[in-house]
């Protein structure tokens, strides 16, 4: 093991010299290095100082740097500037480019109102409405004690009415507006309520009320696509309402908050920004010993091993509960331990502490290789790149090998107390989830469904045999209300089979659903192993004679077995149907969707241009061959007319 | 006062100015650090609070007029017993 990392005194040694190290790097042009070790500063120091030292490099660096950019526009009633480097810093731990829009002090109203307003010129990607109770709802924060006691209760009622009433309003003519994702902070309760314990005795109370705000809320962000509620005042609780206000600051600067907590508002904006700009894992890989177990099973055995729900062995069980937890939100598990294979498949399958057994993990690596090749074998098996894994290991030194290796994988610090890790992946927002359609919950299957197809291929002789053998079935609809998360959700996370990776919000997709000239295709597939579920999408566009295919993208587990060829051929159909003569799309190259450049040309689409961005390719209506393969059968919904001409 | 706190105090300053370290000195203050400014002096007060687990009054904070006096402020502080 390094020095560096177990000796803390060489830790804090080095600690310093990164940032004249950090410079030197970015004087000898070496970017991709230098944001390396910004990040591993940021991840050894993750203070404001640091903060602004990481943002000034990063501003040097940024155009260097092939960073996804994602714009935040935050509207407050109290003062955030001080979070806005801490965010920023951690965005770019997490590889995203943030750029930040702070709002003036309680203009929210104007300025989500107003259409001309800076928020909307700024064309945030998402929006944080951070608003306190004090402003939100005074007369339910400090003007309470002022409420009349005869006509308390009706004045309660219309303070909650009012502070409902403007969340409403705030909320529709932002949705009116843009198409941002909006994150609403719901409102705390006081840590001192002005009645004491009584308050507490009925629902009537301060605290009640502003529960009711609460509740409100939320029933109004469920109405809307793309609105979500934080909710601030389990954040607080989380923290200790005694730690996380600061008075003096409050009253001095409008800052509520304490120094030390600015951090855990940053990482709690974080939890929404990663998944909405599509920074998630697909795959949490895991170690075993003293990971998943405490101990080492080749050493201290089936008896030896902690894994049980008493001290010491309940920390793992807690991290396993998390792991399953994980699951059923659709991220899949694998394991990837140095070990001998039948030794550990025995503690997994048999000890009878283990929660997770073999079926929880969709790919599987023990043995003595180097992890990084591992890691690199589980990605290819399951079909997601590199970027889309997240690593748990418990030794600092794999971590830092695999980081060094694959630097685009999520590797989660732990500290070296295993109560602590059920925690530390609890709050990795790389696992956080907006939104959760059924083939999210149902992954973990599919993948071992997909094992039984792999396993079916290599009994058949042709390809053809295989395809009849597997009895796929294929439904072909128009995009409902039911379906358009999942539909929004495959453009923004497909990288693969995706001719155009165009990424669309779920306003973005309902607002093209009600254009006559707009069509959106979504697939679902299922076959004699089971069912796949909703895994493809096509977005084509009228004009004139010309339909062009604005997306095309299917997940990559359905892939080379013609169901592409299937979808095409009914988009071609569907456009002659509406009287068009030729279907157009382009093909726009990315570092990841090589598997669909040959798409268009299979299928009979001939080349009529190409440029810096891509190729375009044509298909003429009258004359095209183009049919779904006689293998699949197909269901066909057609578009609802009304609305449509 | 010790040079720990000073050299500490320097390096925070550093950080939130975005100046190097070695040109801060202990006479260096609002009048002579131009990034120095109302908000940047809430970001310093809130990263020296941070660093040294501690809170500073707005009486205090009024006091931090150069380098060499927010690094006393701090090590008078350090010193003191626990409230």
């Amino acid at each position: 093991m390094s020095d560096s990392i177990s000796n803390p005194t060489s830790r804090d040694g080095n600690l310093a010299s990164m940032r004249p190290e950090i410079d030197r790097l970015i004087a000898e042009a070496a970017f991709d290095l230098a944001s390396r070790r910004l990040a591993a500063l940021w991840r050894r120091d993750p203070a404001s100082g640091t903060a602004s030292f990481v943002i000034s490099r990063l501003d040097q660096i940024r155009g260097k740097l092939a960073l996804p950019k994602f714009k935040l526009a935050i509207l407050r009633s109290f003062t955030v500037e001080p979070i806005v480097p801490l965010l920023r810093a951690e965005a770019f731990a997490y590889g995203i480019d943030l750029e930040v829009h702070v709002g003036d002090f309680n203009t929210y109203t104007q300025d989500v109102i107003d259409a001309q307003s800076s928020l909307y010129r700024f064309a945030p990607h998402a929006v944080v409405l951070a608003v306190r109770t004090d402003q939100a709802a005074p007369e339910l924060w400090r003007d309470f004690a002022d409420l009349s006691p005869e006509a308390a209760q009706q004045a309660a009622e219309r303070a909650v009415r009012s502070a409902v009433h403007n969340y409403e309003q705030c909320i529709g003519a932002f949705r009116k507006h843009s198409q941002a994702a909006l994150i609403v902070h719901s409102l705390e309760v006081p840590s001192a309520p002005s009645l004491g314990v009584l308050d507490s005795q009925s629902e009537a109370g301060q605290s009640g009320l502003i529960r009711q705000v609460n509740r409100e809320l939320r029933r109004i962000a469920a109405e809307f696509r793309g609105v979500y509620t934080l909710d601030y005042d389990a954040l607080i609780a989380r923290h200790g309402s005694a730690h996380w206000h600061d008075e003096r600051k409050w009253l001095m600067a409008r800052l509520p908050i304490a120094a030390n907590h600015l951090l855990d508002m940053a990482r709690e904006w974080m939890r929404f920004i990663v998944p909405l700009s599509g920074r998630t894992a697909k795959v949490l890989v895991c170690d075993l010993d003293n990971t998943l177990w405490g101990g080492v099973i080749g050493e201290d055995g089936m008896t030896g091993i902690k894994i049980s729900p008493e001290y010491p062995g309940a920390a793992y069980q807690a991290l396993q509960r998390v792991l399953l937890d994980l699951s059923r939100k659709g991220i899949l598990l694998a394991l990837c331990s140095k070990n001998n294979l039948d030794d550990a498949m025995e503690a997994i399958e048999k000890h009878p502490g283990m929660l997770v057994r073999a079926k929880t993990f969709a790919a599987v690596r023990i043995n003595w290789t180097d992890k990084a090749q591992n890691l690199r074998e589980i990605a290819q098996e399951l079909n997601v790149g590199i970027d889309s894994l997240a690593f748990l290991d418990d030794n600092p030194f794999e971590r830092e090998q695999v980081r060094a290796a694959l630097p685009e994988i999520t590797v989660i610090e732990l500290s070296k107390n295993p109560m602590e890790y059920a925690l530390a992946v609890r709050n990795c927002a790389v696992f956080e989830r907006l939104t959760l359609s059924t083939e999210d919950q149902q992954r973990t299957a599919m993948y071992a469904e997909q094992k039984q197809r792999a396993s079916a291929e290599q009994t058949f002789q042709s390809k053809e045999d295989f395809f009849r053998y597997l009895e796929q079935e294929a439904d072909l609809d128009p995009v409902t209300d039911l379906t358009l998360a999942r539909v929004a959700q495959l453009t923004q996370k497909t990288s693969q089979f995706n001719l155009t990776t165009r990424r669309y919000t779920e306003p973005q997709i309902a607002e093209m659903a009600t254009k006559p000239e707009w069509n959106i295709f979504s697939i679902k597939v299922r076959d004699r192993f089971g069912d796949h579920g909703l895994v493809g999408v096509a977005i084509t566009h009228d004009e004139g004679e010309r339909c062009e295919v604005d997306t095309f993208l299917l997940s990559c587990r359905v892939i080379g077995r013609t169901v592409e060829t299937a979808f095409l051929s009914h988009l071609a159909e569907s456009a002659a149907h509406r009287g068009r003569t030729q279907l157009f799309g382009w093909f726009l190259p990315t570092r990841k969707n090589a598997p669909a450049r040959d798409f268009y040309e299979q299928h009979g689409f001939a080349r009529q241009e190409t440029n810096e961005t891509g190729s375009r390719w044509t298909l003429d209506l009258g004359s095209s061959t183009l049919r779904s393969p006689a293998w699949i059968k197909l269901r066909v919904t057609e578009p609802i007319a009304e609305g449509k001409n | 006062m010790t040079d720990s706190t000073f050299e500490q105090v320097r390096s925070v300053a550093s950080d939130i100015f975005g100046v190097p370290a070695n040109k801060i000195t202990a006479a260096s203050s609002p009048q002579t650090l131009e990034n120095w400014d109302s908000i940047q002096h809430l970001s310093l007060v809130l990263a020296l609070e941070e660093k040294f687990s501690l809170q500073l009054s707005p009486e205090e904070i009024e006091q931090m007029k150069s380098i060499g006096e927010t690094a006393h402020l701090i090590e008078s502080k350090l010193q003191a017993p626990p409230r």
